[in-house]
Parts: C-alpha cells; structure tokens; sequence
C-alpha cells in the first residue's frame, strides 16, 4: 500500500488525510525528526500559516531532512503554505522554507480574508474542478522545467516540476479528489 | 449556506494546530510572527490589564489595528463588544481577517447578539457550553471558542468549557434520532445544528481553545481535551520572557503528545504572569453573552 506522510506542524492536514485515505492510500502525520524515518512514498505540505510551518520546521529540526529527500525525489504536493515553502522565491517573506522549486510566488496575492474566493477552472486534462482560495498565493514566474497544470484569471495556480506538485488552492477542502488522484497516480505510483 | 460563509469556515480550518496571540503593538506583533503564532489578535489592552483598569471596555482604535496589520503577513483578529453590530461594521471596514465578538469587551447588548450572517468577514465567539457554541452559530459565527476566564492565567474555566462542550456532544450523539426535537426546544438551539451534532458528533466548525493558557502544559492540555488550537492572551506578553514562551507555546500544542518535549519546553521560560485565581475576581466575563 501506498505511505503519505502528512506534515502535520499546524494548519488543514485531517482534510488532506481523509481525502488520500479515501483513495486508498495510507497516510501517517510528521510532527517530529522521529516520523520520517518511516517508510515513505510521497508527502504533503498542507495548508496553514507558512511562517508559523517554516519557524517550527526550523526549531524541530526538520527542514533539512525533508528538503534532501525531496532533492532525492521524494513526490511532495503542497498546498497554499505548502506551495510557498517549496517556492525557491517568495515576495515578501520572512522565514526560509524549503526552496526547492524553480517558481516564485506572492503571499496573500488576493488580500486579506475578503479576497478569499472560490472558482472553477481547467486542470491538466482533467476536466473542470471547484478551487478554493484562501488567503492564497499565486505564482508569478515559473522556471524552465515547471509544468503549468492550471490557471484562474490568467495567474498560474498549479504547477509541477518533475517530483514535485503545487497548488495555490485547497482541493482538499472539496469533494473533488482529482488533484489528489494526479498526485498519487501520476507522481507517486511507479 | 454562501459561499462566503464557507471560506470563513476554511480560514478557521488553515489555523488549526496553531496559537492565535494578543498583541497591542506592531512590536509586539512582529515578536508574535516571528514566534510561529498563526494569527494576532489586536488589542489596545489585554484583558489582565482590562481587568486591572476596570471600567468599560470598547473595541481597539482603528490606527492600532491597522498598524498591527500593516506589520505582519499572518491574519490579524480583533474584537468588538458582544451586540455592538457597529464596532463590526468598523472591523469590516478595516478589512480585517476575522472578529471575536468578544466576552472580554464590555457587552453592548444584553441580549442579542450580532446578526453576523450580514457581514462577510468571519466572526469567532466564545462559548461555555454545545448550547451557546450553537446558538452562536446559528447567529452567523464560522469559529468558537471555549471562554475560559480571560486576562486570569487560570486554565481551570477553559477546562471546564472544552469538557462541557465535549460531552454535550457526546451525550447528543448517544440520543435516538426522535429525541432531538424536543433537545433542541430544550437547548434552546436550532434542530438543523443539533442534527448535525448528532450525524458527526462534532461542531460545524473549528473550536479552540481561550481564557487563562499561560503556560506550553496548559496548551497542550487543551489540545488534548479536544481544543483544535489556543488563544493565548495575557499569558505570553504578562511573562518575562515573551518571545521564548510564545515559541515553547507554539511547539507544545504542534507536539502535545509528547511530555519529553514539552517537559524540555518548559525549562527556564522566565516567570510567567503572575496570574489571579477565579476565586479572587470579581467580574465573571464568561457569564456575558449566554
């Protein structure tokens, strides 16, 4: 069976758990060094508040770890947050993340919480699927190599390179599995 | 329900696992942020010193707020009095990421609530009980909170309001499908939320935890109760050493299941604030805004 860690530090990790486990995946929370000594085989970047991800993946020591198994080809999918730790540039940011993919993005690209909305829109070809920002970034450059799997408004809001898959959105705050479905099809299973 | 509704409900999803911190100044603010805190909230004073100025108690002035949000990248809160519709209309207009109709404010209204399904911004509010936190709902609010006693740094009331609101849940749970009608005439609740209680046997929305978390134990105890995440307000900025506690706070209720770390968490954090008994104050804020 196929093991997901979830980063598990702060922010929407339950909603991500419950949505890989309906697909048959098996899922696990890492919240110390100890957890990622398991065995596993793609992991998630939730949603939350990227500084307070960034500062405790800092103090708990975990950083480094995560970022040379993802450099190994580790699959990781982040969202929101989870996009702008992996961004290798963030405009105004304050804490470090992981910078290991070739984007830069905007925290809070939309606003404040009134400039939370919810769309749909193309991914990959996949159909249409519901999108919902909150607080969201977006990418604003994306290097050679990044692959752009959907748009809102002519932003980029999803991309991929090689092993790695972000969002801007939440689809786990949907009904809609497809992106979890890619994730685990597509980059996890070999 | 609107859509709008629904991503306020998300936001207070995306500060699950987190500390939420009052602040009075973008200095402090920034120590807040910098400290993993996942949101602030904006204060003139915090409720220890409220408590100690007495008197009445009104929302922040508005040059405060916007400083705060002009400081950090996080979400900032801020509270208006409990039926002070106003107040909130002012908060929405300072664009500002979420309201706690607050206890702790001297109530405008001893009776109703805000209407908060008028506004777009979210609104958290305290509850003691599954009746309040139901009737807060139902009102509009897309986050709760256990009341707790604020401005004290006695954890004993938000104790007592998370095992409330759990057992209500549990004991609406148990109940035949045929008992909830009279329940909720009984709660004094709608029966649509007390249904929803009853299938789920949880809140329609995240509940954390607030009032008299002082210490990383505290904070992790209330997770363990069930708390989805804490409000810390006098406990980190009434200590000695702010900046050091609000970290340990934040990494306690991330690792509340493990007392190795959270015993390594609690050495040396300088003292904390000095804190009142229950026993000893006089104004109860939890008993305002039933």
């Amino acid at each position: 069976m196929i093991r997901i860690g979830v980063l598990a530090l702060q922010g929407a990790f339950l909603e991500h758990q419950a949505i890989l486990k309906h697909l048959g995946a098996e899922t696990f929370q890492i919240r110390k060094p100890k957890d990622l000594e398991r065995k596993i085989d793609g992991l998630v970047l939730p949603g939350g508040e990227s500084t307070a991800i960034c500062k405790l993946l800092i103090d708990l020591d975990m950083m480094n770890q995560i970022k040379s198994k993802i450099q190994d080809g580790l699959p990781v999918f982040g969202t929101c947050a989870g996009l702008i730790i992996l961004a290798k540039r963030v405009k105004n940011k304050s804490v470090p993340g992981l910078e290991t993919m070739d984007i830069e993005c905007v925290r809070n690209a939309y606003g404040r919480q009134l400039g939370s909305f919810r769309a749909t829109s193309q991914f990959e070809k996949f159909g249409k699927i519901p999108m919902v920002f909150i607080r969201a970034p977006y990418i604003t450059w994306a290097g050679r190599g990044v692959e752009i799997l959907a748009e809102v408004d002519g932003k980029i809001v999803a991309a991929r390179q090689k092993n790695q898959l972000v969002t801007a959105f939440h689809p786990e705050l949907t009904d809609n599995p497809t992106v979890h479905r890619y994730f685990l099809e597509k980059m996890v299973k070999k | 329900m609107s859509n709008r509704y629904e991503l306020n409900k998300n936001l207070a999803q995306m500060l699950k696992g987190g500390v939420i911190m009052d602040v009075t100044t973008p200095e402090q603010a920034k120590i807040a942020e910098s400290s993993g805190a996942c949101a602030v909230m904006a204060l003139e004073r915090i409720p220890a010193d409220i408590r100690a100025a007495g008197g009445v108690s009104r929302m922040s002035d508005p040059k405060i707020i916007k400083k705060i949000q002009a400081a950090v990248s996080i979400p900032v809160m801020a509270k208006c009095r409990i039926g002070h519709f106003v107040e909130a209309q002012i908060l929405q207009a300072l664009d500002i990421d979420y309201i706690d109709e607050s206890e702790v404010l001297t109530p405008a209204d001893n009776v109703n609530h805000i209407d908060k399904t008028k506004f777009k911004v979210p609104f958290v509010c305290g509850a003691r009980n599954l009746g309040e936190a139901l009737r807060r709902i139902a009102e509009g609010a897309s986050m709760i909170r256990s009341k707790g006693e604020a401005g004290t740094g006695d954890i004993v009331q938000a104790v007592s309001h998370m095992r409330a609101i759990n057992s209500d849940i549990n004991r609406i749970a148990a109940m035949r499908e045929d008992e909830l009608f009279a329940e909720s005439k009984n709660m004094q609740v709608p029966y649509e939320l007390l249904e929803y209680v009853h299938k789920n046997k949880k809140l329609p929305v995240v509940n954390f935890s607030a009032g008299g978390v002082a210490t990383p134990a505290d904070a992790a105890l209330m997770v363990h109760l069930g708390a989805q995440g804490v409000f810390v307000g006098s406990g980190i900025f009434k200590s000695k050493n702010p900046e050091k506690r609000a970290t340990a706070i934040v990494k306690s209720v991330t690792n509340y299941d493990d007392p190795d770390m959270i015993a390594r968490l609690s050495e040396d954090l300088g003292e904390a604030m000095v804190g009142i008994n229950q026993q000893e104050i006089k104004i109860l804020m939890a008993e305002r805004g039933q």
